[in-house]
């Protein structure tokens, strides 16, 4: 089992109570980048994570990029039925003063919308992996989940983006 | 260019600039989002005034919260809601805007997020003000002391973004009537109505000396490019799909209060 260890900020401890209550396991924490990576999901270069569970495919943003995102006031979603291509976007987060996009770290067709973050954008900031996903997807192409990063590679990812600025 | 200014350019990542004045603000903000989308350069865009009042909100903004839509209605002001975030502003011939379109590794350092953004925007306004007004970067706004005179917007993709300012180099104080006091506020403007809160760029420095300031604290992170505005290297693309757009009369009239909540407002 992976070492845990959890970030000292207030936030963090939060968030690591949700997470324990939650069926999906968290696996490790590097505590130089406070954010919370969890065992379970696959993870995309521009922050985003994929769970596949059978046919489907639900997509959101990470912890760390909620954390570098500021508080999110705004979600901007596609509706169900159309499609996404991985590495495209396929909608924008608004947080005070800046939209940035979300892209898709698989393709496929959407097939259900989180409809809670119209009214409760900030789900993406207090539960960024289960309440706040934001696309459902049945994947076209599953073998592009094997290109995307694991839970070790993506915490590395992290450390050294927020080491190299 | 001199010698040892040629010198000092060598290894900059290259900045196009782009001066306007008067062009009309959805046309700035339309250049802006398909550079952002469709270049793969640094540019620097600088539109000294537009021609004609307009309102402009961020990307979630609506103008049931935000405006005074039964005096927009009225007035026949022109209201846009652009691709960035951030709030509401009333923009016209005094105000200055200045925006940088970058890739995420133009600036060394700066990670492709709001804040370190921001951050690195109020290091380059820092040289610009040097001296001025005792100038900082106060949560997201520009500020003399504690007067607001410019306010922040960014957007943000996978490899480049998009920060721009609008700055009040000059306002009319009858043209804030028609915005609301919006429901988000920054803490350090404290209960302070609009006239008490924001000031005047124009009592500190000159239009011209901003601009040539600003161009002079660009040049020395970036080696500039000056591009005139028709060029065809500047997109000028009629199929691109633009983020921004103007509001229809019909979409104003229908963020109108309704009969029933303007007779609850009057009995109170």
């Amino acid at each position: 089992m992976a070492l845990r260890m959890w970030a000292s900020s207030t936030a963090n401890a939060l968030r690591v109570s949700c997470a324990a209550k939650s069926s999906l396991s968290p696996a490790f924490c590097l505590s130089r980048c406070f954010s919370t990576v969890l065992d379970g999901l696959k993870y995309a270069s521009s922050h985003e994570w994929v769970k596949h569970e059978g046919a489907v495919a639900t997509i959101g943003i990470t912890d760390h990029a909620q954390d570098h995102l500021g508080e999110v006031v705004f979600v901007e979603l596609p509706e169900p039925g159309g499609s996404v291509s991985k590495g495209g976007s396929f909608g924008a987060v608004e947080s005070v003063k800046a939209t940035s996009d979300v892209n898709s770290p698989i393709s496929g067709e959407i097939v259900e919308v989180n409809t809670k973050l119209s009214e409760a954008p900030g789900l993406i900031n207090s539960s960024p992996y289960e309440n706040g996903w934001m696309i459902k997807v049945k994947p076209s192409s599953p073998s592009e989940l094997e290109s995307l990063m694991g839970p070790k590679e993506y915490t590395k990812f992290c450390e050294e983006e927020d080491a190299a600025h | 260019m001199s010698t040892i200014s040629q010198a000092r350019s060598i290894g900059l990542p290259l900045m196009n600039i782009v001066r306007f004045k008067g062009a009309p603000i959805l046309h700035q903000l339309y250049l802006e989002e398909q550079l952002l989308r469709t270049s793969s350069e640094n540019w620097c865009v600088i539109n000294d005034g537009t021609n004609i009042p307009t309102i402009v909100m961020g990307i979630s903004g609506k103008p049931s919260e935000l405006l005074e839509v039964r005096s927009v209605l009225q007035d026949q002001v022109p209201v846009v809601r652009r691709f960035s975030g951030g709030g509401t502003v009333i923009v016209d011939h005094g105000t200055l805007f200045v925006t940088f379109i970058c890739n995420k590794n133009a600036v060394p350092g700066v990670q492709p997020y709001p804040q370190p953004i921001m951050s690195w925007s109020s290091t380059l306004y820092n040289e610009v003000f040097q001296g001025i007004g005792h100038f900082h970067l106060r949560e997201n706004d520009y500020v003399f002391g504690n007067r607001k005179f410019g306010g922040n917007a960014q957007s943000i993709t996978k490899n480049r973004w998009v920060h721009h300012t609008s700055f009040l180099w000059d306002y009319e104080a009858r043209n804030m009537a028609y915005l609301k006091l919006p429901m988000r506020t920054p803490k350090y403007r404290l209960a302070r109505d609009h006239e008490e809160f924001v000031c005047r760029m124009k009592d500190f420095l000159s239009r011209e000396a901003f601009i040539d300031r600003t161009l002079k604290a660009v040049g020395t992170q970036f080696s500039v490019r000056p591009i005139q505005s028709e060029a065809s290297s500047v997109p000028h693309d009629a199929t691109f799909q633009h983020s921004t757009t103007m509001l229809t009369k019909q979409e104003l009239e229908a963020a109108l209060p309704s009969q029933s909540e303007t007779y609850e407002l009057q009995r109170f």
